[in-house]
């Protein structure tokens, strides 16, 4: 092969942050390929996806929605990354957070007291961060490895989701609807611009991105947590408690999960149905690495996924094109990072004639 | 009184539920003994169950339909393998968004096939299957792919332990710059493995939508992949553990049908829940002991390999 592989004396600092944007090109590349695959005008399909959207008031607002648990999502899990951490059930996680403060909301609902929706949201991070201590208990006591204790975790919150909505918690007026009454309004999360669904869960979520910055590049427990991911020997030389850094991240992820599942409860859902999420937290993964795992980084990243499932949704209605058509452009967008990312440390070089 | 035919159908059911994890978890084993983690199992099961039903069904050929199914997986497997073999990028990273890619396409390819029904392997093979007795409908339920799983086990354990190729294959994952010093190609050797593993996995997503429950589903492979992956883990990477551990998942896949059918009344989704609380608790008895597992756990497993030079 005349083209090599070649390692760079040092990482590409331009490479980091243009690999994420090649990534979105390729993939939307990629995206035209699967739709005029499957007999669709690709140009028409890749403008339904990325630009009509932005072009209206409701579609900007609509993108703050589903932007919102995308990002709380993400932050959480590039936390744990940042902590040599891989939590993959963020899903469960949001699961749990719409069950906890679902379970406030509905048993407290409708008092007409102040505190009713500050109890939801801080159930929802608590039931999140309770669901993602389990994976660290099971970590720091049995070294049992997160990345398949949180993903296990997450088929069990979505079945217990199944089993409340399905028994328990089901609305007795609902027609045997597996869904919970309606969310009062003193527990429903206020809506920012009027006839839109955008709620203040995407204040809150916006706030998270300054504070996990500060957190991670200008506090010592962040920094703390960055030495354990980036050079685990090296903290425990330091004497930086190993333990505690798994019970923090991992429960800090599982909170802002939490948060995200009780926002699209509390928010645009209303209710609790068998499923809160069409994957949130597992494209959350992928705005993490397309984020840099930078909380500002992952922001931009958040909004062009939620531009992927609006895209995703409206492809739907318009060309009548299959919702899993967003999965594959997902997938395909991470694909394409992890291989463009391989030129942050590397670079190509025409491999010379070698000399007899 | 549990009589003889209530036994063997049990044993039959928990063969079939255990058939999906022995093919996916063998392939696995082979991929992570030459010391490449690929945590894309569910993706490449989920495009091999998806490639193969839409195969048999649009050319009425069950054993074509396997064969893509396998090489679906395959060629999933060699998308991973240039990320992370020929690239050298991150395993687990590239393994998750095997997953998710899989996940997306699968359900992609699958839609216009969704709930389209069609004759299970068994009554494909046994035309008589309907018109047999109960206990000849049991026997037929065991077909040549579960043969294949049940076979795996010896034929891996044969492979390893037994042939020149084997003992390359887990000197190339013990320590990749010893088998590259003594002149083997160890990219090579992991292409094929991950390969094999590919192949393993598509052939057990076949089983799901060919055999067990003849149609295809919007992810129907439910997390199995990553029970296969546990199970390696908890096998400690041997052969005769792993296949006890499959054949043990298949029961509990097993009893919490049968609870319903013994009068408990539990709702089925607090009983779906069993496998993945079972992997977690299995999970955590064998990681108990760091010690043991980092002794047999292959040394070079989930770390790139470059030539230098």
């Amino acid at each position: 092969m005349p083209l090599r592989l070649e390692a760079r004396p040092e990482p590409s600092r331009a490479m980091l942050w243009l690999s994420p944007v090649l990534a979105a090109v390729l993939a939307a590349a990629g995206g035209g390929l699967v739709f005029a695959a499957l007999g669709y005008d690709p140009l028409l399909a890749l403008r339904t996806l990325f630009i009509d959207p932005l072009a209206t008031l409701d579609g900007l607002t609509e993108l703050g929605l589903k932007a919102t648990p995308l990002l709380l999502c993400a932050i959480g899990i590039a936390i744990a990354v940042q902590a040599g951490l891989w939590n993959i059930g963020a899903e469960g996680q949001l699961t749990m957070g719409a069950i906890a403060g679902g379970g406030i909301a509905l048993a407290f609902g409708g008092g007409g007291h102040w505190w009713i929706l500050p109890a939801t949201l801080l159930a929802g991070a608590a039931g999140g961060a309770a669901w993602a201590a389990i994976p660290a208990l099971l970590k720091t006591r049995f070294h049992a490895h997160e990345i398949l204790t949180t993903l296990m975790l997450s088929y069990v919150a979505v079945q217990i989701l199944g089993w409340l909505v399905h028994g328990p918690w089901i609305d007795p007026e609902g027609f045997n609807f597996p869904q919970s009454r309606m969310f009062e309004p003193d527990a429903l999360l206020p809506v920012l611009v009027e006839g839109s669904r955008l709620h203040a869960g995407a204040l809150l979520a916006l706030l998270a991105v300054p504070l996990a910055w500060l957190l991670l590049a200008r506090t010592a427990a962040g920094f703390r947590l960055r030495t354990i991911g980036l050079a685990p020997r090296a903290a425990r030389y330091a004497g930086f408690p190993e333990r505690g850094s798994v019970w923090f991240a991992l429960c800090l992820s599982g909170a802002l999960a939490g948060l995200a599942g009780v926002g699209e409860a509390a928010g645009p859902v209303g209710q609790l149905q068998p499923v809160m999420s069409p994957g949130y937290g597992f494209a959350g993964i992928i705005v993490a690495f397309l984020g840099r795992l930078q909380p500002f980084g992952i922001l931009a990243a958040a909004l062009l996924m939620a531009l992927i499932y609006l895209g995703g949704e409206q492809l739907q209605v318009s060309m009548q094109l299959p919702l899993a058509a967003t999965g594959t452009i997902q997938g395909m967008l991470l694909f394409f990072l992890l291989a463009s990312d391989v030129f942050i440390d590397h670079r190509l070089v025409w491999m010379a004639r070698r000399h007899a | 009184m549990p009589d003889g035919f209530v036994l063997l159908a049990l044993l039959v059911a928990t063969l079939r539920a255990a058939a999906p994890l022995l093919l996916a978890g063998f392939g696995e084993l082979v991929a992570e003994r030459s010391g490449v983690l690929n945590l894309g199992v569910e993706g490449m099961m989920l495009v091999g169950a998806a490639a193969g039903f839409i195969a048999t069904v649009a050319t009425g050929q069950v054993l074509l339909g396997l064969m893509v199914a396998a090489l679906a997986g395959m060629l999933m497997a060699l998308l991973f393998g240039l990320l992370t073999l020929t690239l050298g990028a991150n395993q687990v990273a590239c393994g998750l968004a095997l997953t998710i890619f899989g996940t997306g396409l699968s359900a992609l390819i699958g839609l216009p096939w969704q709930g389209t029904p069609i004759p299970g392997l068994a009554s494909v093979i046994w035309p008589g299957l309907d018109a047999a007795g109960p206990v000849a409908q049991q026997l037929m339920l065991l077909d040549p792919l579960l043969g294949l799983a049940l076979l795996l086990p010896v034929l891996v354990g044969f492979f390893l332990y037994r042939t020149r190729s084997g003992l390359i294959l887990r000197a190339v994952g013990e320590s990749h710059e010893v088998a590259h010093a003594l002149g083997y190609g160890v990219l090579r050797v992991r292409y094929a493995a991950v390969l094999f593993g590919g192949a393993m996995a598509g052939l057990a997503g076949a089983y799901l939508s060919l055999v067990y429950t003849p149609m295809w589903t919007e992810n129907m492979v439910a997390g199995r992949g990553w029970i296969a992956l546990a199970l390696v883990v908890f096998s400690a990477w041997k052969p005769v553990w792993l296949a006890i551990g499959a054949l043990f998942f298949g029961f509990v896949t097993i009893a919490q049908f049968q609870a319903g059918a013994l009068g408990l009344d539990v709702s089925p989704h607090l009983l779906s829940m069993l496998p993945y609380l079972a992997t977690v608790v299995v999970l955590v008895l064998i990681s108990r002991d760091e010690t043991r597992r980092k002794l047999n756990a292959p040394a070079a497993l989930g770390k790139p390999f470059t030539a230098a030079g």
